[in-house]
């Protein structure tokens, strides 16, 4: 028990340590620059004291490491700095947009988790039927789509010919909750869509590939039944690929928001990151990414813990 | 037979079985009768590729992914498998008829606990509610002389032997009192030593049920001990069939007879050459991985022209040792030396000298050949590489080697490995070796992987190689007849250390050191008594010992 | 030759399709010029002019002709999309090679500085350093392909890793070969045909990361004909129930699906031959 709590402990600390390697990228993506963060925003016709007033105002005086102790410590403190584009508080621009994207992920995750893992098992279970075929192509197809392209189809049938949902879904915090999910749906189908595709595929490739081992075919000569050869013998080996690419997707589906956000006007943080980078507001991308980054290492930690978890050889160790 | 109806169990009649390879199907099973009686064991032996497997498993009325049943019945209890319902065939499988697989480590499923997996066949069948089921493995468990009986179906596959987990699943297989048990190769996974306990407990269990079974092996001293009839299959035919001792003791057929006189071969053991420094001289090495060390203190010496075999079990250091001497694993301390010079420890400092001088061939012939190159690629590489060779006199060279492993180089040069048997791959691997123009090959486990009379036809070309061209061996095997044949001089080695060691006659001779005797004790004779006599033998010193 | 011939005739119709489809999309993206009826940025009417007449599928926004940018974002998407996972698998399937051919710290070090690379989501660090470096065609190629890159080296490291481990690489190690002939020789021919549907998969993904950034307005430029600028520039008119817009998407798909259809029955075949 002690080795599988070291693995655990280490686990963590490794999420832990590419969180701190990946926060020092975000803060030097911005060294990069030619010249500073000061001249690229004011353009060439700034004068030089504009520049250094600036300058001033933004810390980049003072040498970076001092600087990356700083903002690190503003971060933790919540203080997430201002916005160069209107001078607001950047947690207040994140804060409501940060939970209209989280709910539609979790919308969007609690509808295709357990479609995509029933559609999976059953393609495994009736692998090169018609069923099976029809799934994989349907699949296939649905990963392959661009997103935009997906979520404007569903508008132009739904929306402009239809009728049923609205194209826009430019939610406010006061809307009434009925009126929230009639504009998430889309959205929430959009991704849905391309995640469930993609989870479905690997679901039942990594119950395929584990359909040649003779610990199945053992089953099956004890005259076990196909569901529970799939659900009882399969099934729990698998976990761990399933585990990894449900968290890899919950992932993506927090990440993914961006276009489709921008596709349906919906007022998220994708939108704000996307805003901000054509208008190439540094401090607010910074946050952005960071909180993204935050979360698409969490899952993914998450998921390694959860494999170890599963694996009988590392919970019950010999001896 | 006719009048004996109710006895009969199982009446095969005219099997036909094709497997898909190659965009075709081919015959794998040619028209094949088996008939098995209540409670009689039934041998089915045969080289890979015989169709004895597949055979095993139709008695089931199953058929392995990519094969299938295209004519004959198989009358189980007078209902035709053949063309049952897979609903129907569940309800036999597991309940009437039984299968034991021969990797139990890979047949037990790692996810679930032992009494889980064994009880499942029970309990779903609704031969058993879980309580029940669970208090018949306890004592299956203590009728296979499992350790522990009462708890060691509370653990996982990983934390148990292979002998144990062997003999798990066919307590399993057991569960349902089944007429009929399927025995695929359930031995050939396990070492010797341990081989003798399961084929012991399982010859227990079925004579103490009355249960019939199909006992596939490849191995005929192990058929002996199992078998009341055997039948002799190859490419898919029955060649013969007789009761046991007539079998063992007159076979009519060609094929069975080549079969029987393989056990025959013996090389005169050489002379060690006097006054000479020894060609490969392992001195003290001691190595492992990481903070596992699995050698230790090892040291033997091979001198010019003769063959030093070394004999273990897994996990006895014998590889490694192997690994110690290309280099591939450094030595943590000790030293390897060539004619008395020390070579550096790691293969990346030695020169291409000496690289050349040690040559290695492998276990497993067909990844040790990269399948991507020609026969003419594969061998021409170290005349090129080593001694500079280049167009006509490279093909002329190899064409020369390739007739040296008596393969024709006209038909064989262009082939690639895919198109190639188990025995050839081998003979190029050898040929490779050759190329390099050595004066000591190590030779890992080269005929494990081989059909006996294959196997003994790459033994008799490294003999005849040895005495032309007078390349030293070092034979690394795990099987006794083999160092029997043809070593000049023993090693003997567990858990990572020699144990034993001297000249191949003296080894041989009682008294033998303690391992020694229980290694050569083990390995199966042709007697169909020896079981019996050795467990015999072996009760009454364990009821001294303890 | 005659063997591939043989392939293509028994392959499924889904794999089919998608060669002809590959085939017909490499052709216009090299023919654009000679094929469009218009040129790439010429304003020829005024915007959003209907199908048919002069102007096969009308015109956009600005007034351009549909039809012949969508002829020219073949060549501009599909061309940039195919540069830069040619890049990709140059940077990460050698140093993915070299990492499984040498271990040690090598070995440790590459696959340390790929994981804190994959530790961030691909689309936010391209958002990052193109917000940072601006976006032009260069950066947009160099930054997706080394964030590829971390994915080719991944894959080709570890399918290395399971060739090496086998006796012929072994041998040819002991028998003092380079690296050179270890990593041409001996590993790349066993694991060409993974590394080959890699490519088409890392193709779709680029070429769809492309499109996507392109849409957000964050990819390529314009006037450049651009399939996922196309979409944005358009988008107003599919509220109309106009599919106008949808037709560069349209585009899009039809490749990566065609794509992946061939990867699909490639894999199945290497895996197949093996039973």
């Amino acid at each position: 028990m002690k080795n599988i709590i070291t693995l655990f402990l280490q686990r963590i600390a490794l999420g832990l340590g590419s969180l701190f390697a990946v926060s020092i990228i975000i803060f030097m993506a911005v060294e990069l620059l030619p010249g500073d963060v000061a001249e690229a925003l004011l353009g060439q016709s700034a004068t030089a004291e504009t520049v250094e007033a600036f300058r001033t105002q933004l810390g980049l005086d003072q040498p970076a490491l001092t600087r990356y102790v700083h903002w690190i410590g503003s971060l933790l403190s919540g203080d997430l700095g201002v916005s160069l584009a209107n001078q607001r508080e950047i947690s207040e621009l994140i804060d409501v947009r940060l939970s209209n994207t989280l709910m539609l992920a979790l919308m969007a995750a609690a509808v295709s988790v357990p479609i995509a893992l029933v559609l999976g098992l059953l393609a495994a279970l009736y692998r090169n039927s018609w069923f099976d075929r029809l799934v994989n192509v349907s699949a296939l197809s649905a990963v392959s789509f661009p997103e935009f392209f997906v979520a404007y189809i569903l508008i132009l049938f739904f929306s402009a010919w239809l009728g049923w949902f609205p194209s826009i879904s430019n939610i406010t915090p006061d809307a009434p909750f009925s009126e929230v999910i009639d504009r998430s749906v889309l959205p929430v189908i959009t991704l849905s869509l391309v995640v469930i595709a993609q989870m479905m595929r690997m679901t039942r490739a990594a119950l395929v590939n584990l359909l040649s081992n003779p610990y199945i075919e053992m089953a099956r000569l004890k005259g076990i039944r196909p569901l529970r050869v799939i659900v009882y013998h399969a099934l729990p080996n698998a976990l761990a690929p399933i585990i990894s690419v449900v968290a890899l997707n919950l992932a993506y589906l927090v990440v993914g928001v961006v276009v489709v956000e921008v596709v349906f006007v919906y007022p998220g943080l994708g939108q704000l990151l996307v805003d901000a980078v054509a208008t190439r507001d540094i401090p607010v991308v910074q946050a952005c990414s960071l909180i993204f980054a935050m979360t698409y290492i969490l899952l993914n930690t998450l998921a390694d813990v959860l494999a170890i978890a599963t694996n009988p050889r590392l919970m019950h160790p010999k001896g | 037979m006719k009048n004996n109806n109710n006895e009969l169990l199982l009446d095969i009649r005219d099997i036909h079985i094709e497997g898909y390879s190659d965009d075709a199907w081919h015959e794998i099973v040619k028209g094949v009768d088996l008939q098995l009686k209540r409670g009689e064991i039934l041998g089915l032996i045969g080289e890979s590729g015989a169709g004895k497997s597949t055979l095993g498993l139709a008695a089931m009325g199953y058929t392995r992914d990519g094969c299938r049943i295209t004519q004959g019945e198989i009358l189980f209890d007078g209902m035709d498998l053949a063309k049952a319902s897979p609903g129907q065939l569940c309800e036999i499988h597991g309940v009437r008829i039984a299968y034991v697989a021969q990797s139990a480590a890979a047949c037990f499923n790692p996810a679930h606990r032992l009494i889980d997996q064994h009880v499942e066949t029970a309990v779903q069948h609704g031969v058993a509610d879980r309580k029940q089921a669970m208090k018949d493995a306890v004592e299956l468990y203590r009728e296979l002389h499992l350790p522990d009986p009462e708890n060691i179906g509370m653990r996982y596959p990983h934390q148990v032997s292979g002998g144990q987990l062997q003999r798990a699943m066919t307590a399993m297989a057991m569960s349902c009192r089944p007429d009929l048990i399927i025995f695929d190769e359930p031995t050939t996974a396990l070492d010797v030593t341990t081989q003798i306990e399961v084929l012991a407990a399982i010859r227990n269990v079925v004579e103490a049920f009355g249960t019939a079974a199909i006992y596939i092996t490849h191995d005929l001293a192990v058929v002996a001990q199992m078998a009341d009839r055997i039948m002799v299959l190859r490419h898919g035919k029955l060649v013969e069939e007789a009761e046991t001792r007539q079998m063992l003791s007159a076979p009519q057929e060609d094929y069975t007879k080549s079969l029987w006189a393989v056990r025959c071969f013996n090389v005169t053991p050489k002379a060690r050459p006097v006054d000479e420094v020894p060609l490969i001289e392992v001195k003290n090495a001691s190595a492992g991985y990481g903070d596992t060390q699995i050698l230790h203190d090892v040291s033997l010496s091979v001198y010019r022209g003769q063959t030093v075999a070394v004999i273990g079990e897994s996990g006895s250091g014998k590889s490694t040792t192997a690994r110690v001497i290309t280099g591939l694993l450094p030595a943590v301390e000790g030293s390897v030396l060539h004619k008395g010079e020390p070579l550096p420890s790691d293969y990346r400092r030695r020169s291409k000298e000496q690289l050349r001088r040690i040559q290695m061939i492998y276990q497993i012939p067909d990844t040790a050949l990269n399948p991507r190159l020609t026969v003419g690629e594969i061998i021409g590489r170290p005349l090129t590489f080593y001694l500079g060779m280049k167009g006509k006199a490279l093909k002329q060279r190899v064409s020369e080697l390739l007739e040296l492993i008596e393969l024709d180089p006209v038909k064989f040069y262009d082939r690639r490995p895919q198109e190639l048997s188990g025995g050839q791959k081998q003979r190029i691997c050898i040929a490779r070796a050759l190329a390099a123009e050595p004066d000591f090959i190590i030779c890992d486990e080269v005929t494990s992987a081989l059909d006996q009379l294959v196997a003994e036809g790459i033994l008799r070309l490294l003999t005849r190689l040895q005495k032309e061209l007078g390349i030293a061996y070092l034979f690394i095997t795990h099987d006794v007849a083999t160092v029997r044949a043809i070593a000049d001089e023993v090693v003997v080695m567990q858990h990572g250390r020699v144990v034993d060691s001297g000249e191949r006659n003296a080894i041989f001779t009682p008294p033998h050191h303690d391992y020694t005797g229980l290694l050569f004790s083990s390995e199966p004779e042709m007697d169909p008594d020896w079981l019996d006599r050795l467990l015999a033998e072996r009760g009454n010193l364990e009821s001294v010992s303890v | 030759m005659k063997s591939i011939i043989r392939q293509l005739g028994q392959a499924p119709l889904s794999a089919k399709f998608g060669i002809a489809v590959i085939f017909t999309y490499s052709f216009v993206a090299v023919f654009a010029p000679v094929l469009a009826p218009f040129g790439e940025t010429e304003v020829v009417s005024e915007g959003f002019a209907p199908w048919g007449g002069e102007y096969l599928l009308g015109t956009d926004n600005l007034g351009r002709d549909m039809f012949s940018r969508l002829l020219y974002g073949a060549r501009n998407t599909v061309g940039i999309a195919f540069m830069t996972t040619a890049l990709a698998f140059l940077l990460g399937g050698l140093t993915g090679l070299i990492a499984a051919l040498r271990g040690g710290w090598i070995d440790q070090g590459l696959s340390r500085v790929v994981d804190i690379l994959m530790a961030i989501p691909q689309l936010i660090f391209a958002l990052l350093i193109l917000s940072v470096v601006g976006t032009t065609v260069t950066s947009l190629i160099l930054v997706i392909a080394l964030l590829d890159a971390t994915r080719v080296y991944r894959l080709a490291r570890a399918t290395a890793m399971n060739v090496v481990v086998l006796d012929y690489v072994e041998a040819a190690k002991l028998r003092g070969e380079g690296m050179w002939w270890l990593i041409t020789r001996e590993v790349l021919p066993n694991i060409a045909a993974p590394l080959i549907a890699e490519f088409g998969l890392r193709f779709c993904f680029v070429f769809l990361f492309i499109s996507a950034l392109s849409f957000l307005g964050l990819g390529m430029q314009p006037p450049t004909a651009d399939w996922g600028g196309m979409v944005r520039d358009n988008a107003v008119l599919i509220t109309f129930g106009d599919v106008t817009p949808l037709l560069p998407a349209l585009a899009v798909a039809l490749l990566t699906v065609s794509v992946n259809f061939v990867v699909d029955w490639m894999l199945h075949r290497s895996s197949g031959l093996k039973e």
